[in-house]
């Protein structure tokens, strides 16, 4: 598990990684606990809001009006950026975003960047990348740091170690650090991170990070933070380096008073962060005196294009979906696969990957709609769900690929059945027949064999009866009662 | 520059998709026409009286760790005093354009004039002035302007206090929007309450990376 990237191209399906997953108790009870508490905070915070309705609902509206718009948004973002001294990269995928990203910290002239926390480069894997031409990149979020440090995977978009416990961070700690003497109170561990990377941040001249917000109006960039080491690498460094989504653009400045109210109270249940930064290009008394940003597609667009899904692009990264959702809860973030897990990453995993690999996450869900009730610009994520499965069904059956695939044959084959009466009595004594070396003693069927597993996985099947309605209905004809 | 634009295929081919995915292409005009027609229902102007304001500020700040005394403004001097002393803190950098009758004397304040962050990391502790405040959040806003100065001096000393006038307090974060408008472009960081994290167990630990301590002055 160590060290293997998500990738959702490689990644097994959910069901599988579900089952391994939740034989993992220590980690099952630490995301349970960690998101317990983050809900009971976000609950207490959003319930002092008397207008949190009417601040979701400008949210959703924000975010609708930039997609609408995309194209004069990422171009006034681009003008204004350029104007106050930042230099803009255009990326059409991951691929184009990594050698980007690559070719500016080689002109920096650093073998090593220090890094805000950014799910936008987990994403694209940008680390491994930097590593493979000899460059270190240094984690500074604390979670992330955990994550690096023992080789780990984030399991939650705000929280990436949500999945560890505090004698678990302290082993880490004690093995990477070097401190064999640490404690596993929660200051120690901090203060074991602050003198860490407070080195990193006084001497590396390169930071890279990811961006919450571009604010089209100014050509600003806004980074949420708590600890303070996304200031130190947005001020510190003589070269930044901000990969951005093209769907993190806002409108104007004055959008950033919605989502700086709606962003905290979701993410982490605070009224708000320690920090929030917002700076513009570049300031020659104040700041990196080199500034680039990249903007990425990386089949966003593709989601754009989708009309029903589209609203998937409004995502603000809170998490509070993953919080919430009864399925996340149980299996933690690696079962999906991806950097994106929880309700949110079944549908943006997916979608990010044309639609060719992760097919099975938006089946990870009840539906349930908690995730949609918790959504700060109220994305319907059981909507999206729904649409997805619709569209996976209709690739796999569609043209060549459906001749070949079973569960539309079967289906096929069903309806055939059904029509007419001689065949269903046939197939109902088949299916007698055939039952009976696969049900137990109680009367129930816990496993069926080959494609038909996938039923029994996760719940059992009641043996069918020994007389059917029709054959008792025509008995009890004959017999005149 | 503006060549460079145009003829960068990635940028381009990024513009098509966009176009080609919600059919057309975005003007100025309707972008602004539309962007009018949000709708914003949620509350923009607080409603309590000005020394309830500052009590729920005052209350919000301490809930985030952060020690508060409220003096008027010829007793700034005093408090800051007081604040320092209490803190153990004799040397502390400020940057230019600190009102200067804030300084008590008994303590040393070291101007910064590009100081670097090794020098800075040496200084106990850094004392400034703020933007604005905002009560309902427990946040103090800094620019880089005259008194408040460069982002990286409120960050790598471990103490940090911070003066904010009385008329600089607004209760709501739209109302802070509102007075932000004119400087949006300046370098700006809201910071509420000293450093923290909750990476571990959810459990919210004072100071991490930026200071660790955190006091402000309300004068006036």
């Amino acid at each position: 598990m160590s060290g293997v990237a998500l990738d959702p191209k490689t990644a097994p399906v959910f069901p599988m990684a579900a089952k391994t997953a939740m034989a993992d108790k220590q980690m099952r009870k630490n995301v349970l606990h960690a998101t317990d508490v983050i809900q009971a905070k976000r609950a207490r915070v959003v319930g002092e809001m008397p207008d949190w309705q009417q601040l979701r609902e400008a949210g959703r509206q924000i975010r609708q009006h930039t997609m609408e718009n995309l194209d004069f948004y990422l171009e006034e973002f681009e003008r204004n950026c350029t104007r106050a001294g930042g230099v803009v990269h255009w990326a059409r995928d991951a691929e184009e975003a990594r050698r980007i990203v690559v070719e500016l910290v080689k002109a920096s002239g650093s073998d090593e960047v220090i890094k805000v926390k950014s799910m936008t480069t987990e994403e694209i894997q940008l680390n491994r990348a930097l590593e493979a031409v000899g460059i270190h990149a240094v984690e500074t979020d604390l979670a992330e740091l955990i994550i690096q440090l023992g080789e780990d995977r984030p399991s939650h978009i705000v929280v990436p170690a949500l999945h560890k416990n505090r004698q678990e961070i302290r082993e880490i700690f004690q093995r990477k650090m070097n401190l064999p003497e640490l404690g596993d109170r929660p200051q120690d561990l901090a203060d074991a991170a602050r003198v860490f990377l407070r080195e990193k941040f006084l001497r590396v001249k390169t930071g890279v990070s990811g961006a919450n917000f571009l604010i089209a109006e100014t050509g600003g960039v806004c980074i949420v933070e708590s600890e303070g080491n996304g200031r130190m690498c947005l001020t510190l460094p003589e070269t930044l380096i901000t990969i951005a989504g093209i769907d993190k653009v806002l409108p104007r400045f004055e959008d950033l008073e919605v989502m700086l109210q709606l962003l905290p109270r979701s993410a982490t249940g605070e009224r708000m962060n320690p920090y929030n930064s917002v700076w513009t290009g570049v300031d020659a008394a104040d700041g990196p005196r080199v500034f680039h940003v990249v903007l990425m597609d990386n089949a966003r667009t593709e989601i754009l294009a989708d009309e029903e899904a589209r609203q998937t692009l409004n995502c603000i990264r809170c998490a509070a979906c993953q919080n919430a959702c009864p399925v996340y809860r149980q299996t933690g973030g690696h079962a999906y696969g991806s950097v994106y897990a929880g309700p949110i990453g079944a549908i943006l995993t997916p979608q990010l990957q044309e639609m060719h690999y992760a097919q099975s996450l938006p089946y990870a869900s009840s539906l349930c709609g908690a995730c949609y009730e918790v959504c700060p610009v109220k994305i319907n994520i059981p909507e999206v769900l729904i649409h997805l499965r619709n569209k996976v069904v209709k690739q796999n059956t569609a043209g060549v690929a459906g001749f070949f695939d079973v569960e539309a044959t079967a289906m096929k084959a069903m309806a055939a059945i059904f029509r007419s009466e001689r065949r269903f009595r046939a197939a109902q004594r088949l299916g007698r027949v055939a039952e009976s070396p696969l049900v137990g003693k109680d009367g129930w069927i816990g496993w069926l064999p080959g494609m038909l597993g996938g039923w029994t996985q996760v719940r059992d099947l009641q043996e069918m009866p020994k007389e059917t309605f029709r054959d008792w209905w025509e008995k009890r004809g004959k017999n005149g009662n | 520059m503006a060549t460079e634009m145009v003829t960068d295929p990635a940028r381009s081919e990024i513009l098509r998709r966009i176009r080609a995915a919600k059919g057309g292409v975005s003007s100025a005009e309707t972008a602004r026409t539309a962007w009018d027609g949000i709708e914003r229902s949620y509350l923009r102007n607080g409603s309590r009286p000005v020394e309830e304001v500052l009590e729920l500020l005052e209350d919000r700040l301490r809930d985030y760790d952060a020690r508060v005394m409220r003096v008027r403004e010829a007793e700034v001097a005093t408090a800051v005093a007081k604040m320092m002393g209490e803190r153990g803190v004799r040397r502390v950098v400020v940057p230019k354009g600190l009102e200067a009758t804030w300084l008590p004397s008994g303590f040393e304040f070291v101007l910064d004039d590009g100081l670097t962050a090794l020098e800075l990391d040496a200084v106990g502790g850094v004392m400034t002035g703020a933007t604005l405040a905002i009560a309902e959040t427990g946040t103090v806003v800094l620019q880089n302007t005259a008194g408040q100065g460069r982002r990286v001096v409120t960050l790598v000393p471990d103490y940090h206090l911070c003066v904010v006038r009385v008329k600089d307090v607004v209760e709501t974060v739209p109302e802070a929007f509102g007075r932000l408008e004119a400087t949006a472009e300046l370098a700006t960081t809201f910071v509420s309450g000293p450093s923290a994290t909750a990476d571990i167990e959810m459990t919210r630990i004072k100071g991490v990376h930026g200071p660790r301590f955190l006091d402000v002055i309300l004068a006036g």
